[in-house]
């Protein structure tokens, strides 16, 4: 099973790991604010996660890491 | 296994890239391929005039500056200097294809063995989104508020079409980080023309269509949307050059 980890504390919030993933289980939670003043992505369902990576090639600060 | 994680070829740095910056995702990609090559101990990188003027607080390399547009002329020093060591040169569109033209054109020319990737996101970022040599016809920029206008700023420079003719280059290709599919393309591209110089192949350069949502006025999503709607259509990816392949395939 893929095991998926996300820095929400480097995470600048750009949303380009939401919109990548196939099965839309990653979100942008707006109440959640980090020490750089952004929304970090969450995970909302990790039972769903195939590991297909397509949210870590798309993250451009290496937020992302996936365990396979 | 870690499937997918910062390259061991890049520091633990925070870029001060702006949020949706897809900078950073080439900034990967030539990790990634230092990291794949095996090459991290004998490669140095040469920074740019521009947003990417910091490179060197990123990579886990000898890195160095050159002054704006003048990286092809320094790596062709470094590498002739020690024709042992891997240099490539991470360049914006103001920087190579505006005041650094003249040096990338006899870089090319040259056939120098040096890596070089051109990172074209259509405007100067650094300096608050002027129109550059490579904005888009009726592009809006701070330069050109009623959009790039032919009649007084002409058209935009394709710099591999351009590079393409010239005999001695041994590979030039175009790439976009917009999407799954084509960063993935985008990876295997850059990793050539690391592979090319180790090989001693000669000079390779990728141009990687790259966002800048902060001057574009628009959100990280509606960059890379706007990459694929008007972006792609006008710089057409592909392999412009490649003297190693038999048949070229402009996918
Ligand atoms: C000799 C010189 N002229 C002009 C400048 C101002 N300047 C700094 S960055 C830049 C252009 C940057 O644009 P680009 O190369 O496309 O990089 P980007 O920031 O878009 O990645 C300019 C004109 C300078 N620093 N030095
Ligand atoms: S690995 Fe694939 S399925 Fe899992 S969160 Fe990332 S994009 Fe979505
Ligand atoms: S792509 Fe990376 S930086 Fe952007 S929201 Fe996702 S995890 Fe955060
Ligand atoms: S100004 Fe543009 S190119 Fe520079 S970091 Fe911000 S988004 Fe990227
Ligand atoms: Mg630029």
């Amino acid at each position: 099973m893929a095991k998926l980890t996300i820095q929400a504390e480097n995470c600048k919030g750009c949303g380009l790991c939401v919109d990548a993933c196939p099965k839309k289980i990653l979100r942008i939670d707006a109440d959640v604010i980090n020490h750089k003043g952004h929304a970090p992505a969450q995970m909302t369902d990790e039972s769903r996660c195939t590991g297909c990576g397509f949210c870590a090639l798309m993250c451009p600060d290496c937020v992302i890491t996936l365990e396979r | 296994m870690i499937a997918t994680n910062r390259p061991h070829a890049m520091t633990a740095a925070q870029t001060h890239y702006c949020p949706g910056c897809t900078h950073g995702i080439i900034h990967r990609l030539v990790g990634e391929a230092i990291d794949a090559l095996g090459i991290e101990g004998r490669t140095i990188g040469i920074a740019p005039v521009g947003c990417a003027v910091l490179a060197y607080n990123y990579f886990n390399l000898d890195m160095t500056v050159a002054a704006h547009g003048r990286a092809p002329a320094v790596a062709t020093g470094l590498k002739r200097a020690n024709p042992e060591t891997i240099v490539f040169t991470y360049q914006g569109d103001g920087d190579l294809a505006s005041i650094g033209m003249a040096e990338a054109v006899h870089a090319a020319a040259r056939g120098e063995n040096i890596t070089i990737i051109f990172v074209n996101n259509a405007v100067y970022g650094m300096t608050g989104g002027q129109m550059a040599p490579t904005s888009l016809p009726g592009q809006v920029t701070q330069t050109s508020p009623y959009g790039r206008n032919e009649a007084q700023c002409g058209l935009p420079v394709k710099v591999c079409e351009m590079l393409a003719q010239l005999d001695a280059p041994e590979y030039i290709a175009r790439v976009a980080a917009n999407s799954v599919k084509n960063v993935l393309a985008a990876k295997r591209a850059i990793e050539k023309a690391f592979r090319n110089q180790v090989e001693g192949r000669g000079f390779s350069l990728v141009e990687v269509l790259s966002t800048c949502p902060t001057n574009w006025g628009k959100t990280p999503k509606d960059a890379l949307k706007w990459m694929e709607s008007d972006m792609i259509p006008y710089y057409p990816l592909g392999v412009y050059k490649d003297r190693s392949a038999v048949v070229t395939d402009r996918t």
